[in-house]
């Protein structure tokens, strides 16, 4: 009977999408599944990045809102972009951001990861989802992840590391470079700084 | 030769807090008035950090097995948490202190001279302070943004204080015998850049421009740390009502004021309230305006940048920009 119960919960709990969930619930999902394939997948903790990419492009880009980061990190000159600038920004944008999280992703030695209890309120559509890696020697540095509900659910659109937002940070750069280059000239130290990170990954496999 | 080896140290620590990132103050790239010497000086570090530092760390990590290392990290770790505990109380938080002692009296005991971190396990967490923080704590702004020789990205406020103070509450500058205090000091500079070494490697992947990431991310992670990670949120540029006008302001380019911002005394945002009423600043005695941002105004816009000390009976006040500049009474609570 037990047996019968535990069954179905494990039913209901598959069931359940990702757009249903909390934010919260939805971010520890996320950590756990993929956690769990990280610890069990010998050529992911080889740093094999193929395979990672993978996992993240299945696991955890679809939680993601590029547009919107991308938007975040260039700030007031979003708008001076095109339609077209915007999405060929948002691409490249989006690639040099996978290809972080991917390697930072190959870096984890079975660190304890703990949830926070989320501060919102029950309609809030904007909240921040806080977790912290607990390591030894040195306080726990904290990850948070901003997230806005959109009608596909629930999506990230920054990640906080230990204060330091991985999207914002490029912000005086995008500046510098907007204003040195325009907006196309963004694009190609984007488009360039992917292709150098490409032939990097592809000259020494790992 | 201690200077330089202190000095190493420094660059650990910093390029530890660095390595994972920084919140732009917005208009960030006017905190670094002296960015041509600035660029200059990260080279000559990136130069001597791959000729003799990285090179060191990364053979350390090859040769030392993990458990080893973690032991020397604790070690270290263990020593620090005396001056973290002082820092502490000198912003207030007595009981994060008191927790910071308690550390140091478990680990060098239970946990062997430091060697295992038992007090992490126990439920007291380790905290992350310098005199630095304390300064931002009490209210003294960062200054223009430096890149100090060897010990890397600091600031006016940051460096002086690592330079002046942060090296008298370190134990490693008390123990007598020379050659010893050079050898523990230098294990532990190869010890912390071998702990970074992941992280720096990711910072030079992601990075556009390596110089602006780390600055960017320096300040970023300063600000949270001061906040012990719960900074007042920065204001989203792309919603403010700029007119997005910039012609002839080139240099100031990245130049952003923030929507006033109405913050409780632990520094979380309540409002965004850009035209909301003011209250002359004079009702408040007990406040005071810190011209905290030396930062210099977009076209268009008059007046300055505030950042308000927060008065311990007052519940929030407003920081206001433009030329409506004063402080308004959100709500009081004596």
């Amino acid at each position: 009977m037990k047996l019968f119960f535990a069954l179905c919960f494990s039913f209901f709990a598959n069931t359940v999408s990702a757009q249903d969930l909390a934010p919260d619930a939805q971010v520890k999902k996320i950590t756990d599944e993929v956690i769990e394939i990280i610890k069990q997948d010998k050529d992911i903790q080889a740093g094999n990045r193929k395979k990672i990419d993978q996992l993240v492009d299945v696991k955890v880009l679809p939680h993601f809102n590029f547009s919107r980061m991308t938007a975040l990190a260039m700030g007031r000159n979003w708008p001076k972009a095109n339609t077209e600038q915007q999405k060929v920004l948002t691409g490249e944008f989006r690639t040099l951001l996978v290809h972080t999280y991917s390697g930072a992703l190959s870096t984890y030695k079975n660190e304890v990861i703990e949830f926070r209890p989320l501060r919102a309120a029950a309609g809030d559509a904007d909240v921040t989802v806080k977790t912290q890696v607990k390591r030894s020697g040195t306080e726990p540095i904290s990850i948070d992840y901003s997230m806005e509900k959109t009608p596909g659910g629930w999506k990230v659109y920054d990640v906080v590391v230990g204060g330091v937002s991985l999207v914002t940070n490029y912000r005086e750069t995008f500046n510098a470079e907007i204003r040195d280059g325009g907006v196309d000239g963004l694009i190609k130290s984007l488009a360039g700084k992917n292709r150098s990170l490409e032939l990097q990954a592809s000259s020494k496999p790992k | 030769m201690n200077i330089i080896l202190r000095r190493f140290l420094g660059l650990l620590l910093v390029a530890a807090a660095v390595g994972l990132g920084g919140c732009a103050t917005p208009g960030g790239s006017l905190n670094d008035p002296l960015e041509g010497y600035n660029r200059a000086m990260f080279g000559f570090n990136e130069g001597v950090d791959k000729a003799i530092i990285k090179p060191l760390a990364s053979g350390y990590k090859t040769v030392m097995p993990e458990f080893a290392r973690t032991g020397v990290t604790n070690f270290f770790a263990n020593l620090g948490d005396l001056w973290i505990g002082i820092n502490n109380i000198l912003q207030g938080k007595v009981g994060a202190g008191a927790s910071d002692f308690g550390r140091f009296a478990i680990n060098s005991t239970i946990g062997i001279v430091g060697l295992f971190d038992i007090a992490s396990n126990a439920g007291f967490e380790k905290h992350n302070e310098d005199f630095g923080q304390t300064l931002g704590r009490w209210g003294v702004g960062n200054g223009a943004y430096v890149v100090l020789p060897i010990l890397g990205p600091s600031s006016v406020r940051d460096g002086l204080s690592l330079l002046a103070v942060d090296w008298r509450g370190d134990p490693l500058w008390y123990v007598g015998n020379i050659p010893t205090r050079n050898e523990l000091i230098g294990v532990r500079v190869v010890d912390n850049r071998a702990n970074l070494l992941d992280v720096s490697r990711l910072a030079e992947e992601a990075a556009l421009d390596h110089y602006a990431y780390v600055r960017d991310a320096f300040l970023q992670r300063r600000r949270s740390l001061i906040y012990d990670g719960d900074p007042p949120p920065e204001p989203e540029p792309g919603k403010t009502s700029e007119s997005g006008d910039s012609k002839g302001t080139a240099a100031r380019a990245g130049t952003e004021l923030p929507p006033a911002q109405i913050t409780t005394e632990r520094g979380e945002r309540i409002v965004t309230a850009v035209d909301e009423e003011f209250t002359p600043a004079q009702e408040f005695s007990e406040a005071s305006v810190q011209s905290a941002a030396v930062r210099q105004e977009p076209a268009g816009v008059t007046g300055a940048v505030y950042e308000p000390r927060i008065p311990s009976n007052y519940d929030a006040l407003l920081a206001v920009s433009g030329d409506r500049t004063g402080l308004a009474r959100v709500s009081l609570r004596p």
